[in-house]
């Protein structure tokens, strides 16, 4: 399981109610209710990989998060799960205040479009970057609306959603983020995770 | 119709079961078949519902007709519902006529079938007239029910009505609630059965003079709504039937036209005329949210249920939002559910043809379920 999902599951309490957003195959869901005994559920876009969930026995439902998350109750999950999607949404913001709607708490990653590899592939190459978290070219990439992390920093401050923990992912090496390491942080994180309410 | 009663198992069911219409019915039979083997635990039973036309023959060979079961496809050994592996049982419906109580049964008061004195029935007193099945095989929670079209219907009642029997559910292309559409073209099937002169107001058992002609129409309209367009035309097209060019008649030309013919023909043979009015009012009655305080939220409020939800793609029947409504609803009341829309050309019959991808969905579904089932004290 990949550093991020461990993070994620760490941040989890036992035995709470999360909705993962995008769960892919849905390892992190699996991860949550084996080793958390989290009741955890999830919405995928891609019927294959909404087959493979239900297969193995998870709370899967095939459908597009940016449209259909109305059908939550409002605070019907303890917490919202979104893993590095937010960027792919045609209306971001209008996604995020639906995952504030239905979650207590959200936790929100994203790759960071303020990591020095990023940077420097447009500074030096003048070309979009290409990296292990943006591994898609600019012709295919899912990605409408790509942030750094200060870029989502800024934008909770100014939307008054409180930042509970944010947390940055360099390769192994994990680090928290606050206002005073912002700026370097933000150089250094190839991904970004924010809890907020 | 003349089918050998050696060939069909019953219960007959002794405690009074009082209908909505408010009618007490007792010592009435059921029929019902099983596959598989119940395990020493009593945890690998299913209990499937089956659709307007079917019968409690699922699998395997029809002893009636002698034609495969209706849900072959997905039932029997090493299949999605692998009968080495689960203990499946399907009751014949209050009303149907493959051996549970129906119109064609005689009445004791005087002798004579039914016909329209058979009282009108809906889906929740199917459900608690199969009950007593499970007290028969002494199951107290199956593995899971499953159906599709009115067979989902039948389901989701019984989850409404029994919580805690079974362990999870799969509603297949089915709804929580009849919309006008699909009552109309129920309306449309019974008119044409009641418009043959042989229908004779029901009573046509004695002289056994079938209303075959209306019984074939009402088979024919409805057949021509579980496909799609699609799968239509890439089957039948503007084919001939058996002929080079047009006969300028009013023989069937096409190959869709034959096609529809021999549905028809074929289902007046195994089916009764009476109950298919008798079962398609049933599903024109239900509304499940009706039964609940707080609508559709309020049947499964605090349920512990396990659903996955299955809708098909070119389903113009019982399409995917009559199923995303029942989801809507399972999400508002908390309860598990897993839903999948699988995309087919193969209409609302997709569940009943070999649909790969939809078979696969089930029988890992089920599988997976069975394990966590297994391990839960």
């Amino acid at each position: 399981m990949k550093n991020e999902f461990k993070i994620i599951t760490n941040l989890l309490p036992a035995q709470s109610r999360v909705l993962d957003v995008g769960c892919g195959d849905g390892t992190l869901i699996e991860a949550l209710i084996k080793q958390r005994n989290i009741d955890a559920r999830g919405i995928e876009l891609e019927e294959n990989k909404v087959k493979q969930c239900i297969s193995k026995g998870l709370s899967v439902i095939q459908g597009n998060a940016e449209t259909e998350l109305s059908q939550f109750p409002d605070k019907a999950f303890d917490f919202v799960v979104l893993s590095q999607t937010l960027q792919a949404f045609y209306q971001p913001e209008n996604v995020l205040n639906e995952l504030l709607r239905i979650g207590k708490k959200v936790i929100i990653s994203i790759p960071n479009f303020g990591y020095w590899q990023v940077r420097t592939s447009l500074l030096f190459f003048g070309k979009m970057p290409v990296t292990k978290s943006l591994p898609d070219s600019w012709f295919n990439t899912p990605n409408l609306h790509m942030c750094s992390i200060k870029d989502f920093y800024q934008f909770c401050e100014k939307k008054k959603i409180k930042m509970n923990r944010i947390i940055g992912i360099n390769n192994e090496k994990i680090s928290s983020i606050n206002r005073i390491n912002l700026e370097m942080k933000n150089l250094l994180s190839e991904v970004g995770i924010f809890l907020i309410s | 119709m003349n089918y050998k009663i050696e060939n069909i198992k019953q219960i007959i069911v002794t405690k009074p079961l009082k209908l909505d219409c408010g009618q007490i019915i007792k010592d009435f039979p059921i029929a019902y078949e099983t596959y598989g083997k119940l395990n020493e635990k009593n945890n690998n039973a299913i209990l499937i519902f089956h659709a307007l036309s079917g019968d409690q023959f699922v699998a395997g060979i029809n002893p009636v007709t002698n034609k495969d079961g209706w849900w072959n496809t997905a039932v029997g050994p090493g299949k999605a519902v692998d009968t080495e592996k689960y203990f499946i049982i399907c009751a014949n419906v209050l009303g149907g006529c493959m051996g549970s109580f129906g119109p064609k049964n005689l009445n004791v008061a005087d002798g004579e079938p039914y016909g329209l004195k058979f009282p009108v029935i809906t889906i929740r007193d199917m459900i608690k007239a199969q009950e007593s099945l499970l007290e028969h095989f002494k199951i107290k929670k199956l593995l899971s029910v499953l159906g599709g079209s009115m067979g989902g219907m039948q389901l989701l009642q019984f989850c409404a009505l029994y919580p805690d029997k079974t362990f999870s559910a799969v509603p297949i292309a089915s709804t929580a609630s009849h919309n006008a559409q699909q009552i109309a073209l129920n309306e449309l099937a019974r008119q044409a059965i009641m418009s043959d002169p042989l229908w004779n107001k029901g009573n046509y058992y004695k002289n056994n003079t079938i209303p075959k002609n209306g019984l074939a129409v009402a088979r024919m309209a409805a057949h021509i709504t579980y496909m799609s367009d699609k799968g239509l035309q890439e089957r039948f097209g503007r084919k001939l039937q058996e002929k080079k060019s047009y006969e300028f008649t009013f023989d069937a030309d096409f190959q869709i036209e034959s096609y529809l013919r021999h549905q028809g023909n074929v289902f007046v043979d195994r089916f009764d005329a009476n109950s298919y009015l008798y079962i398609s009012r049933a599903m024109d009655y239900f509304d499940l949210s009706k039964q609940f305080k707080n609508g559709l939220v309020g049947a499964f409020q605090d349920h512990k249920t396990r659903f996955l939800i299955i809708s098909f793609s070119s389903d113009w029947l019982y399409p995917t939002k009559n199923s995303k409504d029942i989801v809507i609803a399972l999400n508002a009341s908390g309860t598990n559910v897993a839903f999948a829309e699988i995309k087919t050309d193969k209409g609302h019959d997709s569940f009943l043809v070999n649909e790969p991808e939809f078979l696969e969905t089930l029988k890992g579904f089920l599988d997976s379920n069975f394990e966590i089932f297994k391990n839960e004290k």
